[in-house]
Order: C-alpha cells, then structure tokens, then sequence
C-alpha cells in the first residue's frame, strides 16, 4: 500500500493507492498513523482516496478510527476525489453521511481553508 | 428444504400503519391512470408486474421466526419471535385435530424478540402436540418460563399442556435432528447469539441472525467464513447501515449488508438473504437497501455470483 503526502499550508493530503481490502488494510492502517498522530488543534489531513480502486469495510473501518483519533486531538480529516466505484461503496454504506467527502482535493483544502481556526477571535 | 419467513423484524414488530398503507395505494392509483384495468387479469397482472415491490408489498412487522420445511407433521424453527403466532396457527389448519405434531426450535438467543411469540404459539396449548427448543445458553428454560406468566402473561407455564423440552447443544458439535445435520456457532452479541447451520442432501442453509462481525479480526473473519463455506442460503442479520455499524452502534451486536456480501462473498456463498431489518425502517427504505445491496454485489462480484434477496413476511425460498 502506497501512500504519498504532501503538504497545502496547515493541511496534508495523503494519497493512498490501489485496493484497500483485507490483505492491504492493516499496511494502510500503519502508513496513516505517523499522519494522524501530527494532526493535532488546526491541522487536516485530506485523504485524497482518487488512485484507491476499491475499499472493502476493513478499510472503511481504518477510516473510522482516524476520524475518532484525529476529531479526539481536536483536528479535521477529510476524503476527497472518490473514484466512481469507491464512491459508490461510500454511498452503499452510508459513509457519506457520517464522513465529510469532497468532489476534488481542491474543494476540501478550499473548505478546509475557510474554517475559523482554533482561537480565532479570542484573546 | 423450502425455507419459509415468518417473521423477519429485528427487535421489536413493526406492522405497517394507516400512512404507509396509504401511500402504496396512492402510488399504484397514480400508476394506474391511463391504463385499461377494466378486467380482474389485467388488475392482477398490473399488480404483479408493474408496481414496484415496495407498493406491492410490505416487509411485514413480525420479529424473527423462521420455518426449515422437512415435511410432515415435524416442523423445524428458528426462533420464536411474533412470526411464530401466525406459523402455529398455519401448522393447525395443514393438519387434522388429533394429529401429534413435533416441533424443533433452535433458538439464536433469549432476547425478547426471539422468544415474544411463544406465549401465542397455539400448538404449545394441544396436548400431544411436543416442543423441544434447543439452544446453546445456560438459563434456555427459565427464560421461556419468565414471559410465561404474572405479570407478564395469563396463563404460567406450567399449565401447557403440550410436552415441552429444552435440549443444551453445544457450539461446534454436529447432530442429527428431524433428518438434518445440525451445527451451532457462538456470535458476537450481548449475553451471546448463536448461529446454526442446517445441511440435508447435499444442500446447507445457515441461520445467523443478532451478530456483528469483526471483519478487522482476521481470525474471526476466517472462522465465520468457514461456517458459512459454501452454503446454498445465509440468513444474514443485516440491521444497520455499515456507518452505523462502525460509529453511533458500535459494539449493539448487529451487522450490515456491506460485512453480509463481503463474508458471504469470502465463505462462496450462493444466495445472501438480508434478515432482522431495523424496526423503523419502512418499505421503501428496506427495497433500497436490498436494490443497494444487489448492487454492491456487482460492484464486488468474484467467479461466483450471490444472489440477494431482503427477506420478509411470507416469503418462502427453495434450497
């Protein structure tokens, strides 16, 4: 399992490749997790899931627990730029509805961009 | 073996009210305008052919309780949930009073909605008739006698006339009951649930309602695949989306159609039956989780393909 990284500002995207299933989701489970100990208050990671061909619930559960681990450190994780298949697998399981998915990378850091950071407006 | 679903809710039963009635009949009356329905074939085709199933059907609303016909007056069960009112009283009229009727009823576990039907069972109320419930937990009996009288309930247990039984199986062993070979497995459900699977002739239907799967735990995952390895049906509880599955309902004990495909996909399994559907789901929601379910199915599909059906009230299926 592949996964590139690179940095917008205070925003990651990371870049898995290929299958998420059984046989892969524990290498993709251990490759995100030096990613998500750094995402800490005003940091996001984008997981931009366009090169992922297919996620089986295995991954979707490494999902899960990212999310709980970074929301806990009070940052933000995203997908984006879901292939049709994934995106389908997304909407089967009603992923769409718990994780925020963003059409393109561009779109979530655009979002991302926008939020109020923490501490803003406060002295 | 014909499999016949008496009741297919999970939890509690969920008939379907006056709004939802109303809206099948409005949307098969608009379907209907501007056709010639002026003969009862063409009513009966239109209804058949050209409504979709969720305004010509309804799921139904009784908890689970499902038949294994073996045929003759010897009946196999699993569960006895609100389903099991209706199949007693079926069991009665197929055959003539005074003739003895053997009932077999595995039992997945104790929770209310597996065993609510049984005080409204009216074979348990003929002499001569004989009940033998077999399960896997310590305290099977003493939690049929609990709903089974005050306050809860009339008449005590023990005025049934009919002979009752309850037999201890245990997880992993295989028997012989009413011409089948019978095998338990334990699931991941609070106080335990307990799988069976049932194979005559060649043929295997397994039985696997109130569990959720670890899919993450690979020895788990290859266990469960292996007990489903190429069963002609799983009856697969299939409660909750996966997202809730993995957040809000975490750790309830039930499972989705998403980790149903994948296992069954896994064990070569010919036919996926979505069971024990979420209470407050009405009709149109259940069809779209089974047209979703379906497919996924493609999305995913291997050498073999896996049938899907949503089960519900009525519904018979021949392995």
């Amino acid at each position: 399992m592949e996964l590139l990284s690179a940095r917008h500002g205070d925003a990651v995207v990371l870049s898995p490749r290929g299958r998420i299933d059984h046989a892969s989701a524990e290498t993709f489970k251990t490759a995100l997790g030096p990613h998500l100990a750094q995402a800490g208050p005003g940091r996001a990671l984008v997981l931009d899931l366009g090169a992922v061909d297919y996620i089986a619930s295995v991954g979707l559960r490494v999902l899960v627990l990212a999310s709980r681990q970074v929301r806990a450190q009070g940052g933000t994780i995203v997908v984006a730029a879901l292939a049709p298949l994934v995106r389908e697998i997304f909407e089967i399981s009603k992923f769409t509805l718990v994780f925020p998915c963003f059409a393109t990378v561009a779109d979530a850091l655009a979002d991302l961009a926008a939020r109020p950071q923490p501490g803003a407006g406060t002295r | 073996m014909l499999i016949r679903f008496w009741g297919t809710r999970g939890s509690l039963p969920a008939p379907l009210g006056t709004a939802g009635l109303r809206r099948k009949l409005s949307r098969a009356l608009r379907g209907a305008v501007g056709r010639q329905l002026d003969t009862e074939e063409a009513i009966e085709r239109y209804v058949a052919e050209e409504l979709d199933f969720a305004t010509s059907h309804t799921f139904g609303g009784n908890t689970a309780c499902v038949q294994i016909d073996v045929g003759g007056p010897e009946h196999v069960l699993c569960d006895l949930g609100s389903g099991a009112r209706e199949l007693g009283l079926a069991a009665m009229s197929r055959y003539r009073p005074g003739v003895s009727q053997v009932f077999h009823v595995f039992l997945s576990h104790l929770h209310w909605d597996h065993i609510q039907g049984f005080p409204f069972f009216v074979p348990a109320y003929i002499p001569g008739n004989r009940i033998r419930i077999y399960g896997c937990h310590d305290g099977l009996e003493a939690g049929f006698r609990r709903q089974h009288g005050g306050p809860s309930f009339p008449v005590d247990f023990s005025q049934l006339p009919s002979s009752i039984e309850f037999v201890r199986l245990g997880p992993g062993e295989a028997y012989e009951i009413a011409g089948l070979q019978v095998t338990a497995r334990r699931q991941f459900h609070s106080g335990d649930s307990y799988a069976y699977r049932f194979e005559r002739d060649g043929k295997a239907v397994v039985y696997s309602t109130d569990s959720e799967h670890k899919l993450d735990d690979p020895a788990s995952a290859r266990a469960f695949a292996d007990f489903f390895r190429d069963a002609d049906l799983v009856i697969f509880d299939a409660m909750y989306s996966l997202a809730d599955a993995f957040s809000i309902k975490e750790d309830w004990g039930h499972s989705s159609n998403v980790v149903g495909v994948e296992l069954c996909q896994m064990a070569g399994v010919r036919h996926l039956c979505l069971f024990h559907h979420e209470p407050a789901y009405d009709d149109e929601k259940l069809t779209a989780i089974w047209r979703e379910t379906e497919r996924l199915e493609e999305l995913t599909r291997g050498e073999r393909p896996l049938r899907i059906t949503a089960a519900y009230d009525g519904l018979e299926l021949r392995v």
